[in-house]
């Protein structure tokens, strides 16, 4: 298991549609191993995206259970991840492990649902909601080349928090 | 090492001063850091970080053509430019109520007395001249906890101030 080195806005590989993963063995499972040794052992994160180590896949890796109270599914891989469903949305602050220095408040949906694979190749369907809902978002942007700069609205007069379920 | 300065520039709001006087920055040799420009009832302030290499006499020189022809008022510091050490505010507190004298000292008052260091705090005067109502934004750092904010806000909310406390979970991700 090693630490990878984590690529930093403005390099271009941050900005590329990741490619979906077609094999489920050794190979893969030994890169996600390091994926999440690398969001455990560097800055307090909650979440990683392959490509924020520059690899062009569509894997990313949630844990939000350090937070108290929420709700989470703990420790998530979500491999070629699709939102079915999404509703309400949410400002809330965020930052990444690419973007050092800098967080700024982006609009999620407040609630998800999300199909992905796990690291063997097995479907699950996921139903994601508040902090939880947002990382995932965050992550699964980073498969599509998105990063949280690419969504930032005003930090200025937003309003007071609330949330909107449809 | 770098030679950091703070201007200061103030006047009354016209269209185009932070393009003239950025430009005029940028063509004297200027590399601006941070910024903050706001319009506070009607008038034109920024706040701005610039690193240059000559002394805070010729930065005004640079700039004296334009603080003549548009009629501002600048000031300038030397300062040190720490940049790429952001805080992350944890707390956010919203305050509104119909404006009087006294309201921003009372609240951060309160919260300094409770711990908390401000790293942000805009407010406007809204309403109308006969009914003004006052909105402030604060965002900062909660070194006490929240429960200690709460509870020295109590004795503020009981004159008629509505202050409310939201914590802000950064998501990094």
């Amino acid at each position: 298991m090693s630490l990878l080195d984590v690529v930093t806005y403005p390099d271009p590989r941050l900005t590329q549609k990741a490619i979906a993963v077609a094999q489920f063995d050794d190979e893969l499972r030994a890169f996600v191993r390091d994926l999440e040794a690398t969001m455990r052992g560097g800055p307090p994160s909650v979440g990683i995206a392959a490509p924020q180590v520059g690899r062009s896949l569509r894997i990313a890796i949630v844990d939000v259970s350090v937070k108290p109270n929420i709700a989470h599914h703990g420790r998530l891989v979500l491999i070629n991840p699709e939102i079915l469903h999404a509703e309400g949305s949410v400002v809330g602050r965020e930052g990444c492990l690419s973007v050092p220095d800098y967080t700024g408040n982006v609009m999620r949906a407040g609630r998800v649902e999300v199909t992905a694979l796990d690291e063997y190749g097995s479907e699950m369907i996921y139903a994601f909601e508040g902090f939880e809902a947002r990382a995932v978002q965050h992550e699964i942007d980073h498969l599509n080349g998105l990063l949280f700069l690419d969504r930032l609205v005003s930090r200025r007069n937003d309003l007071f928090r609330r949330k909107v379920y449809k | 090492m770098q030679q950091w300065f703070m201007l200061t520039v103030v006047g009354k709001d016209q269209p185009g001063i932070v393009a003239r006087v950025t430009t005029r920055l940028f063509d004297g040799g200027c590399n601006l850091g941070e910024a903050s420009m706001a319009r506070l009832g009607g008038n034109f302030t920024i706040m701005l970080m610039a690193q240059y290499d000559g002394s805070i006499d010729a930065l005004r020189r640079l700039l004296a053509p334009d603080v003549a022809a548009l009629n501002l008022h600048l000031h300038i510091d030397g300062i040190d430019g720490h940049l790429h050490a952001h805080v992350v505010p944890d707390t956010r507190i919203s305050v509104f109520g119909a404006d009087r004298a006294g309201i921003v000292a009372q609240v951060t008052t309160a919260l300094a007395g409770a711990g908390f260091n401000v790293l942000d705090l805009e407010s406007d005067v809204a309403g109308t001249e006969r009914q003004p109502i006052y909105v402030m934004h604060i965002e900062g750092c909660a070194a006490r906890g929240v429960d200690a904010l709460e509870q020295a806000l109590e004795k503020v909310r009981r004159e008629g101030v509505e202050v409310r406390l939201v914590p802000i979970d950064t998501m990094i991700g």
